[in-house]
């Protein structure tokens, strides 16, 4: 029974985690800037994004500004940390779950410094008083996102919602 | 006795005052909570709550909970950012180039608001090339997503340029060093010195009659017969010189880049 209930349980684990992963669609690049954009780099970009959501999951789950570190830089790194910092002292946390990412690039900079892009993004939101439940919201909105490179990946410096 | 309630506005704007107003009696708690802030406030149930100018300032999405000891209500709404531009992100690039290069100078603007919120709607937007005695190229553009951005010539003649973009009474300057680009042509001439030749180049320019910049190499390059010396030399003053056997029946040349010069065929005097 034991290695039955072991393989049971692994099966759970393995569809929860992959119930947990978004559904991601990418839209053919849209671009205004001049600069080509290399399909290498193109997913070099959507992989660190979709990467920066777990990132901002861990940290604002666990009130943790450090897990902010790899992915963010500049003011999306300010502004998350702020908050974490915000929900810590009051008391609560969040939990973010991306649905879905429906992605677009729609700028990559003549001087490749930049690249933005938009994201109509599905995410669950779970607010936390210590282990108390307060809120369950379910947030559909357009992400503005701009990425710039790092030595050894692309960060987001601007992670704003706005309204279609 | 009926449950708390509140109402939220549908839409702030980023950094502007507002209220949220509440229903019901006893204590409760309103937090409002999203990516890019988290605020609380301790209150009566039937208080008018007030948030000052400042204090709620980052655009996005927000929800407002309103929670008591034994139960929560929650709405949503959206904080959009200010239509006033408070500060720019420029990224230019580079900080130097040679000069006469087409689309070589590129900017991008990002256009905030007082609170570093990305500012979605469209406005005119300038990126400013201006050199010191010279003409300033102009380009208007309009933003799209918070961004504006261009593309420029160098100008032919060197020197720092200010690279400046401009949105309202806002802007943003970097300066890019304008410098002389590849020779565009080398031109040598040779006079006898005792058993010697003494070998130099007119003032080396581009193309654009800028004079090369000290330092750069000239190779000299002597063929007599079948065996071939080079001499390296740098510029100064925009010439480069050297002194040569002056071996009869051998030729002389000079090269820097990609760029050959004349070429001189010693007979011994002439």
């Amino acid at each position: 029974m034991k290695p039955i209930a072991c393989l049971t349980s692994a099966l759970l684990l393995s569809a929860t985690l992959l119930a947990e992963e978004p559904a991601v669609r990418v839209a053919p690049p849209q671009l205004q800037g001049s600069r080509p954009l290399e399909q290498q780099t193109e997913s070099s970009v959507i992989r660190n994004y979709l990467e920066s959501w777990k990132s901002l999951q861990e940290a604002l789950d666990h009130n943790q500004a450090g897990k902010l570190d790899r992915d963010f830089v500049g003011v999306a790194r300010d502004k998350l940390g702020d908050t974490v910092e915000a929900q810590s002292r009051m008391g609560i946390h969040t939990h973010y779950q991306d649905l879905s990412h429906d992605l677009q690039i729609v700028f990559y900079s003549p001087e490749g410094l930049s690249i933005q892009m938009t994201d109509n993004v599905e995410y669950r939101q779970q607010i936390f008083e210590k282990d108390k439940l307060l809120a369950t919201t379910v947030v559909r909105r357009r992400y503005l996102v701009v990425l710039t490179p790092s030595e050894v990946r692309w960060q987001v410096r601007i992670l704003q919602a706005g309204l279609d | 006795m009926p449950a708390q309630e509140m109402q939220v506005p549908s839409t702030v704007t980023a950094g502007s005052a507002f209220a949220v107003t509440t229903t019901g009696s006893g204590k409760a708690v309103l937090y409002i909570v999203g990516p890019g802030q988290a605020l609380r406030r301790d209150l009566q149930l039937g208080e008018r709550v007030s948030f000052a100018t400042g204090e709620l300032y980052s655009a996005g999405h927000y929800t407002a909970v309103l929670a008591t000891e034994s139960s929560a209500k929650n709405a949503e709404f959206d904080v959009l950012p200010a239509t006033q531009p408070g500060s720019l992100g420029f990224l230019a690039k580079p900080s130097r180039l040679p000069v006469n290069v087409a689309n070589g100078i590129s900017g991008s603007m990002y256009v905030f608001d007082s609170y570093h919120n990305l500012i979605t709607t469209p406005m005119p937007a300038t990126l400013e090339l201006s050199i010191a005695g010279g003409a300033t190229l102009t380009r208007t553009v309009t933003t799209r997503n918070g961004l504006a951005w261009a593309t420029m010539n160098s100008a032919t003649k060197e020197g720092s340029a200010r690279f400046t973009a401009r949105v309202g009474d806002i802007s943003s300057t970097r300066i890019i060093n304008q410098v002389p680009g590849e020779p565009c042509s080398i031109s040598i001439s040779a006079r006898p010195n005792g058993s010697k030749l003494e070998v130099q180049t007119a003032p080396v320019r581009d193309c654009s009659g800028n004079t090369i910049p000290d330092g750069t190499i000239v190779t000299f390059i002597e063929t007599l017969g079948n065996s071939q010396s080079t001499v390296d030399v740098p510029l100064k003053k925009g010439i480069a010189s050297v002194v040569m056997p002056a071996n009869k029946g051998s030729k002389i040349s000079a090269a820097s880049g990609a760029v050959a010069g004349n070429e001189i065929h010693w007979d011994g005097g002439r």
